[in-house]
């Protein structure tokens, strides 16, 4: 045993190394990412990115059935898209032990939505268990198998971002030595969901929750705190943890296992006090199933439904004074706000500069070019989900007049159009669509922190991997007019865009540049430019490409200048297509 | 000094909150932070947020030691040390420092994206008007330290070095930690930076 500070994330990977994991797939999602990146530490673990959630599942799903330990990772919304297989998986059951590790992010710090993964454990009627630290992110990992094994069911894991992304002290554990054996072993009336096989499965799947919801009662990963305190709560996940801090002196009952609930455990519980408290994060899923228990509970009615928790909230939630002698100092100025930007150098900012001149409808996507929706860029119209800005697109087409029709662009990423844009380009085509799709090829994905995929030519071990040929993709969905361009060159970029739009048919525009953060040396870092005072009109054209490294310095020349960050500025041009007054040059290096 | 007294002695939790931009090197500096008050035997939390949030935005690192923490987030008003990479992020997150507490900033201006396109101005005194609310602050040069260590991008364990004279861990822990995280080929102009900032008053 080792002491050690782990965030939640490298403590689910040490976890499923200690468990003999030996597949782990995934697709990046803020804030599930890390922990497949931290598997690749452990070698015995086969692990990769998969292009999409649902084939992570399957994938885990099929070496589960030869017999494997299994893990899977993904976002909240991930499993929107996997929920196919989870449904299905929860009947058959496992033969080697499976966990699947899902990331909420309550507050939405990097996520379009804040569903609460906790209802599809109830709505698939899979287990699931919730830590509320990296200690019990590692030991409900490393138990999760056992009980997935014991009970022959997937087992869900809830973090959510407070969870994943902090850090806490934690005392690892051995690894076992020796992985389960593996094999084909054929169980027909387990694994071939016909009707007639999950007729049978279903009562299984039933009488297994209320087997657990028993056996939950008295395991140690459902605890009561007892102080002798005159309120009771009941807590589960980080929400304990603002819970302890803002209740010193309430007893607490702290779930571990979220679904199903140890219902005698609640009663019991219960029954002590006058005033029972439910203290969870999003929705109301512990309080609802307490109150259908017969218990007379407070829970939404006070602690916020959207949003996450902390002591503060709680405190305030409950009419509580602030943290002893706290004195909070006065509102200040407004300050001028500091959202997160493309990085200077980034390929996407002159697509969306161009995309901003001609006026386009944008339907957008998921990923670092989301933030072409943020001004001066100002070229984003729709964002969904991952891949629906080509569908949208298609629909958009279908009510719009002549004119309109032309304006419609989806915009989507290389990562983000293999992960389910291809179906909607699929559709497109076959039904005639006329709008005109543009993807960012900038091989890697990108927001998520630079992760591989299938179109980059690298696995996730570092190693090389075959790669998708984007344009014969295209061609081979039906679309006739695919062209490759250099989103540096400006002119060019707007020029082929707008005859795109003017075609009445399917048009699929690939800008080709690597991501200025991508890994394996792809990008290359050009002298920086500056301004020439004496040429500088002030006129602002460069400033409204959005360019972190471009400032404007009101002191200098008639009307004030742009000036360059020589730290920040990666050469790439954008800035100089733009100066009509040939006011850029190049520093010498 | 005093208030290395008054953070280390108090027997409850001691909050210090970080905050910078996206890039800044927040994130190591807190690994480093998190690394050293785990070997001086305390309970430790760290929370932040990666992701979209990352890129070039405001970033903040929350980090809670003592004898047991709870929650990794720290309550507004109650942390005892802002520890601030750059002005105007370290004076947006004012109101979660102690009146009684430290804060810790470097002497650096990066420009919001409004500032730099020229339709808001950043403002004005910000060491100042941290002075008129709490009662210690500290101004580092960390980028001209950094320059001075050898490598403008170790600004970052420059400021640690300032925080770690307020901290109880030892010159010996920190080296330790320092020495554990960072890479070989930078950790010669990483343990300069850190003696420089050790020596800023």
């Amino acid at each position: 045993m080792k002491k050690t500070v782990l965030s939640g994330n490298e403590a689910f990977a040490r976890a499923a190394y200690e468990a003999g994991v030996a597949v782990a797939s995934a697709y990046p999602g803020t804030p599930s990412t890390e922990i497949l990146e931290n598997i690749t530490q452990y070698e015995r673990i086969d692990a990769s990115w998969a292009p999409n959630e649902k084939v992570a599942l399957e994938v885990g799903i099929g070496s589960s059935m030869g017999g494997a330990r299994t893990i899977v990772t993904m976002k909240h919304v991930g499993v929107n898209v996997a929920a196919d297989p989870l449904f299905t998986f929860s009947y058959t059951g496992v033969r080697g032990g499976f966990v699947l590790v899902v990331a909420d992010d309550p507050e939405m710090h990097s996520s379009q939505d804040e569903q609460d993964s906790r209802h599809y454990a109830r709505f698939a009627k899979v287990p699931m268990f919730e830590p509320a630290d990296s200690q019990e992110a590692l030991d409900f990992t490393r138990l999760a198998f056992d009980v997935s094994e014991k009970f022959d069911a997937p087992i869900m894991l809830r973090s959510t971002t407070r969870i994943s992304h902090s850090k806490s002290v934690v005392e690892t554990g051995e690894p076992l030595e020796t992985l389960p054996e593996t094999g084909l072993q054929r169980d027909p009336g387990k694994f071939v969901m016909l009707p007639g096989n999950a007729r049978v499965r279903h009562p299984i799947v039933e009488q297994r929750l209320l087997d657990m919801a028993d056996w939950a009662c008295d395991q140690g990963f459902n605890r009561v705190e007892k102080v002798g305190g005159k309120i009771g709560i009941i807590t589960a996940g980080v929400a304990y943890q603002y819970a302890r801090e803002v209740f010193p002196d309430a007893d607490i009952l702290k779930l571990g296992l979220v679904f199903p609930l140890p219902k005698q455990m609640i009663l019991d519980f219960a029954a002590n006090y006058d005033t029972i408290y439910v203290i969870e994060e999003l929705d109301p899923f512990i309080e609802e199933q307490v109150k259908a228990m017969g218990i007379d509970c407070i829970g939404k009615e006070k602690v916020p439904i959207c949003g996450e928790l902390s002591p503060g909230r709680l405190r305030k939630a409950f009419g509580l004074e602030g943290a002893a002698n706290t004195e909070v100092a006065p509102v200040q100025e407004a300050l001028p706000p500091r959202p997160p930007n493309m990085c200077p150098g980034c390929p996407h900012r002159g697509v969306f500069h161009g995309l901003n001149r001609l006026k386009a409808y944008v339907t957008g996507d998921i990923g670092c070019y989301t933030l072409g929706f943020m001004p001066p860029l100002s070229a984003m119209d729709t964002c969904i989900c991952m891949g629906a800005s080509i569908g949208n697109a298609t629909g958009l087409s279908k009510v719009l007049d002549d004119e309109e029709r032309k304006k419609v662009v989806a915009v989507i990423g290389d990562s983000t159009f293999l992960h389910t844009g291809i179906n909607g380009l699929m559709d497109m085509v076959y039904n005639k669509s006329t709008a005109t799709v543009i993807i960012l090829d900038n091989s890697t994905t990108g927001m998520t922190g630079r992760q591989d995929n299938p179109s980059t030519g690298y696995a996730l071990d570092g190693t090389g991997a075959p790669q998708v040929d984007l344009e014969a993709i295209c061609r081979a969905l039906g679309v006739k007019h695919v062209e490759t361009l250099d989103p540096y060159e400006m002119d060019n970029t707007r020029e082929r865009l707008k005859a795109a739009m003017e075609r009445p048919e399917v048009s699929v525009i690939i800008t080709r540049r690597p991501c200025v953060l991508v890994k394996h040396d792809m990008f290359q870092r050009k002298a920086p430019l500056y301004v020439d005072n004496e040429k500088c009109t002030g006129c602002k054209a460069c400033l409204s490409i959005g360019c972190p490294a471009i400032e404007w310095n009101p002191n200098e020349g008639k009307r004030g200048v742009a000036k360059v960050d020589r730290m920040l500025c990666t050469g790439c041009g954008i800035c100089e297509q733009l100066c009509k007054f040939d006011a850029f040059g190049v520093c010498d290096e | 000094m005093s208030d290395k007294c008054s953070i280390s002695d108090k027997g409850g939790v001691t909050n210090i909150l970080m905050a910078g931009v996206g890039g800044q090197g927040t994130l190591l500096a807190s690994e480093i932070l998190s690394e050293v008050l785990m070997q001086g035997g305390y309970d430790v939390k760290k929370a932040e947020v990666h992701g979209m949030a990352q890129r070039g935005g405001s970033v903040v690192s929350h980090v809670r030691f003592g004898p047991k923490v709870y929650s990794s987030i720290i309550p507004e008003g109650d942390a005892d040390v802002l520890f601030g990479f750059e002005l105007l992020e370290t004076y947006r997150y004012l109101s979660l420092v102690k009146k009684s507490g430290t804060v810790i900033v470097n002497n650096l201006r990066i420009a919001p994206p409004s500032v730099a396109l020229g339709v808001a101005e950043y403002p004005e005194d910000i060491e100042s008007k941290l002075g008129d609310y709490v009662d210690n602050v500290r101004v580092v040069n960390g980028l001209e330290l950094a320059e001075q260590a050898g490598n403008p991008r170790t600004v970052n364990t420059v400021l640690l070095g300032a925080l770690s004279r307020t901290l109880a861990p030892s010159h010996e822990q920190w080296v330790a930690a320092i020495k554990a995280l960072v890479p070989e080929r930078f950790l010669e102009v990483n343990l300069n930076a850190f003696e420089l900032g050790r020596k800023v008053d």
